[in-house]
């Protein structure tokens, strides 16, 4: 039998990026969490932490991630919600209370206002002692995907990517150890597309950020290689393999082909993987562990650089404690009981893999240079292609589930009648009017913050002044309401 | 029949409600979608305007009762009687709730296309 010619560790990286991949260090097991306010989410994190996780990943509510304040009449219902609330630097010193920010490495999922959750993030380390060179995390600052299918958009796209290239900026100078941007083709996959259309529109996303910073004179090998990816792990498994090893191999050829980069750590696609939510059944929950366990080996087999495995009952609610830890269990497993991890990329070579890979390389490079055509992704964003690329994906997939084309278990075939009770997480309904009160006692507390604010109106580098700000306890609400009057908001105009 | 898709609160989960749309759509009804991002009065201005026989409210993000309460709240003030159904991530004991109030019906993850156009067609 023939060995592959493509070796891991090598360009284009097909096989993985390291030789040793997860002989020499497995990856990073990081859950998505976060919910109510501060202190709830400080205990789960630590409960995660002791428990054998490895990474945070932080998890804000929509306030947050839309920069309105938890006392905002916008804020209505949404308060602690699907993530934890963050007004100001009291709510983030709270939530890494006891977690030395030198020791761990956080990953927010921040988009539009991830310049002041980082901030937030660098003057706690500053409180703590731990000087910026020491913390290392990732913010998701990725807000082209928000217009296609997230939708925690504020600003238009000019402004939103001159907030992202602010942030590669400094943090290629002031905290060397952050990841600046984690470009995702998660939520596009969640909204429905296909695989193919997740490796093509998130790697078009990628290269309008690195065509950003390069237009603002930054050299691509000095901040390319603190750039990232975020996928999807979705059940159809040896296409999921494929699809991590061809999205290695096309970044590697655009990097050096088309920006020129010549440090292989510019090339290298690194990533985070989470399993897919979308396909998670509310009936017969228990299930949901089988599905997550596929997928995430799938994404193990693909060479992931972290992972987080989502919970059985995240169709109905978030996690629970005990659900939340079984989750971690199941990675835990993979790595240390499967037997997966001694050798990397251990589907290299089989004609199948090898196949579907050159398959959805080809696929994703024909939407690629359409898009290209189309005058590059922004223009094709702003168009509604993309948009609607992605929904008649997904409304194709609903009428094959419909027409049973699809079966999933529990829901279209094989159903029960009877329905096991899950205990579900709950968010007090009292949080809402107690952070009311409590943002009330902190604007009293700390006086007045317009001489702060007013430096946020610069057309250089807003950084900075953010941070000056947070730690003057301006509010997140605060900040983003002076570059709303600044900046503009933006308003979708898709229809079906 | 003329129907009105609407998000409510800071959702962006739209994947639901968009399906929904173009499945209403495809079985012959009058679709209106308001994107994501609506207070419950928006809401109900687009029901007037548009001048629809049903609304359907969707959300995932946890925010229904406070924006559903809200939205049921002013149809009642404007006298508008058009029958209102929801989807999403509702837990049961917020269905019970929602119905009280005269949200007709909840479907949840899992629910065919099929399903809501039969309850629309039997109860518009």
């Amino acid at each position: 039998m023939s060995a592959p010619v493509e070796q891991p560790g090598k360009f284009p990286f097909t096989r993985g990026i390291h030789s040793g991949m997860y002989r020499d260090r497995l990856w990073t097991m990081r859950q998505y969490a976060g919910f109510g306010d501060a202190r709830e989410t400080n205990n789960r994190f630590r409960y995660l932490l002791d428990h054998g996780q490895t990474g945070l990943s932080m998890a804000f509510d929509l306030p947050t991630q839309i920069g309105y304040d938890s006392d905002d009449a916008m804020a209505l219902g949404e308060v602690g919600r699907v993530g934890v609330a963050i007004s100001s630097l009291a709510d983030m010193g709270q939530v890494f209370a006891g977690i030395p920010l030198d020791k761990v490495s956080t990953s927010m999922t921040i988009n539009a206002t991830a310049s002041i959750l980082l901030a937030l993030y660098l003057a706690v380390a500053e409180k703590q002692g731990v000087p910026w060179s020491k913390v290392s995390g990732t913010v998701q600052n990725d807000i082209l995907k928000e217009y296609i299918a997230r939708g925690t958009y504020i600003f238009p796209p000019g402004p939103s990517l001159r907030l992202i290239a602010d942030i590669v900026e400094f943090c290629a100078k002031e905290v060397p150890g952050w990841n600046t941007i984690s470009v995702g083709g998660y939520h596009m996959r969640e909204a429905g597309c296909t695989a193919a259309q997740e490796i093509a529109f998130t790697l078009a996303d990628g290269i309008t950020y690195v065509q950003t910073c390069v237009e603002r004179g930054l050299n691509v090998d000095d901040f390319a290689p603190r750039i990232a990816f975020f996928f999807n792990c979705h059940m159809n498994f040896f296409e999921e393999v494929a699809k991590f090893r061809a999205a290695r191999r096309l970044w590697a050829h655009i990097m050096r082909d088309r920006f020129g980069a010549k440090n292989e750590r510019s090339m290298m696609l690194r990533f985070h993987t989470q399993t897919a939510g979308s396909s998670l059944t509310a009936q017969q929950a228990d299930n949901n562990v089988v599905r997550t366990t596929l997928e995430a080996l799938a994404a193990v087999l693909g060479g992931t650089q972290s992972l987080h495995t989502n919970a059985k009952d995240e169709a109905i609610a978030l996690p629970s404690e005990e659900s939340a830890l079984l989750a971690l269990r199941t990675q835990q497993i993979i790595a240390h009981e499967s037997g997966v991890t001694a050798e990397p990329d251990p589907l290299g070579g089989s004609y199948y893999v090898e196949a579907q890979t050159d398959r959805l390389e080809r696929e994703a490079r024909e939407y690629l240079s359409k898009i290209d055509n189309m005058g590059g992704m922004l223009k094709a964003i702003e168009s509604g292609y993309v948009y609607k690329e992605i929904y008649r994906s997904a409304y194709e997939h609903q009428k094959a589930v419909e027409k049973k084309d699809r079966i999933v278990v529990g829901v279209n075939e094989f159903v029960s009648s009877k329905q096991p009770k899950l205990k579900t997480q709950k968010i007090d309904p009292k949080l809402e009017p107690r952070r009311r009160k409590e943002l009330a006692a902190l604007r009293k507390k700390r006086g007045n913050v317009d001489k702060y604010l007013a430096m946020l109106r610069t057309s250089g580098n807003l950084m900075p002044a953010i941070i000056e700000c947070v730690r003057h306890y301006a509010t997140v609400g605060e900040i983003s309401k002076v570059l709303r009057k600044e900046f503009g908001e933006y308003r979708a105009t898709h229809s079906i | 029949m003329k129907v009105l898709i609407a998000k409510a609160g800071l959702d962006g989960h739209e994947r639901g409600a968009l399906v929904v749309a173009m499945g209403l759509r495809d079985a012959g009804m009058e679709v209106v979608y308001t994107g994501i991002r609506n207070t419950p009065e928006q809401i109900v201005a687009s029901a007037i305007q548009e001048d629809v026989d049903a609304i359907g409210l969707s959300s995932l993000s946890g925010g229904h009762m406070a924006q559903f309460s809200r939205v049921m709240e002013l149809l009642k003030k404007n006298k508008l009687t058009p029958l209102v159904f929801a989807g999403g991530i509702i837990p049961d004991e917020d269905v019970k709730k929602l119905q009280k109030l005269g949200i007709r019906e909840v479907f949840g993850p899992g629910s065919s296309i099929a399903s809501i156009v039969e309850f629309l067609k039997k109860n518009v």
